[in-house]
């Protein structure tokens, strides 16, 4: 998904002059095709996450498209304060790129860890979210979030992920899409090669539910995903803290929508911080496996 | 340009203490601190009705100073003076910090320290990269100098070598509850500055001859450090502490006023 962006990235910003790539220090070796391309649109700004994040609302105020590049906690959580104030309140279409979702990062440690970030950025106001699951998806976002005026948070994994939305139904068109009753699997992200699985495993037992990725979230997107698929069970995977989530998102939409859903969620309430390793063993540890997956929508549909 | 900017200052002191008598509102003395940087800024000295190629911009990153912000900017005819009567009240647009609403003269809404500098480097920078004319000045208080974004901006600001930019320090020597040195020592200040590769010049904050020639030139990031007096005109406000939050009473805004040359049936 990082070279996906990478390359994107650059080609849009070739052909406008207004997308300006902000980094915090990071990006080795990931982002150097823009910087040679692109010096006038490329800023490292140095280890200063609270002050480029400001640094690029000001930028945006003046009609620029900046692209606020770093690891996963770094431009959410260490500089909240500035995206709430300098880019939401003030209504500034930054894009926020963190790459490392959820534990991409596993073996960093905690301080990598990006498990709250969907919760955070989804709590102000005006933000447009973008949860991938592979390249593909990737290119999509960009082009979305280019054609909207409106702040926004890229959340990118790690790098090496397997393109899978060829696999899935996609929250954008669901409304068009043929939905069986067998119920749908919600996901954000790279975690769905697990759903995908999961999947797999189901359809062997004869039971064959809808996989769709939603990667472009807001709240006429998910009440649009509610409507589509609401009247049959459902199940949300995801790569992040149980509160704050894709799951908290669509259960809250539905009692403002009224609606009375059939639900059932995996994500990593079971985590633990203390826990050291790759991003795999640590979904493994919190349960959040294929077999779990499997096991539990059976147990959702009554099979 | 400076008897028009004595005249808004002596005007603006007048509104922000009747602003603050009738909402009841802190940071008086914050206000009158810095409401004569802001008369010299405001009455011409930073053009913000050009177009966007050669605008200036001021940014009051002391966002606490808004009774001061909003009198001057109304009474150098920026903005309504009616709306000076609705600070405080239910429904105003006038926030009891600097809030950008409906008047895009205030570029930043601001309460929160250690915004604006690098909010206006964003803008400066965006000046730098379109080859626009203009500049960008941000007021700071010196208890903002505190902030870690102000260093970590001193930082940006002269990596990328912002001659637009101008900072001016409202060196008043008093923050939240104690003397700025009492607090966390900032002097040698003028040296810090200096140090991060900025321009420092160190003037009297209250002469407006002195504001405005601070502003005609500069070498790259300026940094203004302009030695003022917290509650200025106001002998029983100035270099207190109390006044960073006490609002004047009835009696007291009488007093007052007859300080800084008006009256309470003076609009």
């Amino acid at each position: 998904m990082r070279n996906s962006f990478a390359k994107k990235i650059t080609e849009m910003a070739q052909k406008d002059s207004s997308i300006i790539l902000i980094v915090g220090d990071l990006g080795f070796g990931v982002l150097d095709d823009f910087a040679n391309k692109l010096p006038n649109q490329y800023i490292n700004a140095g280890v200063t996450e609270q002050s480029m994040m400001s640094m690029a609302a000001g930028l945006a105020s003046q009609g620029f498209r900046p692209f606020v590049y770093s690891i996963a906690n770094f431009p959410i959580f260490r500089c909240f304060e500035q995206i709430r104030n300098d880019v939401s309140y003030m209504g500034n279409p930054v894009t926020i790129v963190a790459v490392g979702a959820g534990l991409s990062y596993g073996n960093l440690g905690y301080s990598h860890h990006a498990i709250e970030d969907i919760a955070a950025i989804r709590s102000l106001t005006g933000f447009e979210i973008y949860a991938p699951c592979d390249g593909s998806e990737v290119e999509v976002s960009l082009e979305l979030i280019i054609a909207s005026s409106k702040p926004s948070y890229l959340r990118l994994g790690k790098g090496g992920e397997k393109e899978i939305s060829n696999e899935t139904l996609s929250i954008l068109n669901i409304e068009s899409a043929n939905i069986n009753n067998h119920g749908s699997i919600l996901f954000t992200g790279s975690i769905g090669s697990r759903v995908l699985e999961a999947k797999e495993l189901l359809v062997a037992k004869g039971v064959t539910p809808q996989v769709i990725s939603c990667h472009s979230l807001n709240d006429t997107s998910i009440q649009k995903l509610i409507r589509a698929v609401g009247n049959f069970p459902i199940m949300v995977v995801e790569e992040h803290s149980k509160i704050g989530g894709l799951g908290s998102w669509i259960i809250e939409s539905a009692d403002e929508m009224d609606m009375q859903l059939k639900v059932s969620r995996i994500d990593l309430r079971n985590h633990s911080i203390s826990k050291l390793g790759d991003q795999s063993f640590l979904l493994d540890e919190a349960g959040v496996t294929a077999e779990n997956i499997s096991a539990k929508f059976l147990n959702l549909v009554g099979r | 340009m400076s008897k028009k900017s004595i005249d808004i200052a002596r005007n603006s002191r007048i509104s922000a203490l009747k602003m603050v008598n009738s909402a009841k509102a802190a940071h008086i003395g914050s206000s009158l601190s810095c409401i004569d940087i802001l008369s010299v800024l405001y009455s011409g000295v930073a053009d913000i009705r050009k177009p966007v190629e050669s605008r200036d911009f001021v940014i009051v990153s002391k966002g606490h100073a808004a009774a001061g912000t909003y009198s001057v900017l109304a009474t150098s005819g920026h903005m309504n003076l009616e709306l000076l009567d609705t600070y405080g009240t239910n429904g105003s647009e006038l926030g009891g910090h600097v809030t950008h609403s409906k008047n895009d003269l205030i570029t930043l809404s601001t309460g929160s320290l250690g915004h604006g500098l690098p909010y206006g480097i964003g803008i400066a920078l965006s000046k730098k990269r379109k080859s626009f004319d203009g500049r960008v000045f941000i007021l700071m208080s010196d208890g903002e100098c505190d902030e870690g974004t102000t260093w970590e901006s001193a930082l940006l600001a002269h990596q990328f070598k912002l001659d637009n930019l101008f900072v001016i320090i409202d060196r008043n020597g008093i923050q939240s509850l104690s003397s700025t040195e009492d607090t966390l020592q900032l002097e040698p200040l003028a040296e810090k500055w200096n140090a991060f590769n900025w321009e420092v010049e160190t003037i009297d904050g209250h002469s407006h001859p002195q504001i405005e020639n601070a502003f005609k030139s500069s070498r790259g990031p300026k940094c203004i450090i302009a030695n003022t007096t917290k509650g200025k005109g106001v002998s029983f406000m100035e270099g207190s502490v109390l006044w960073h939050y006490r609002p004047p009473s009835d009696t007291e805004l009488d007093a007052a006023l007859k300080e800084v040359g008006g009256n309470q049936n003076e609009k």
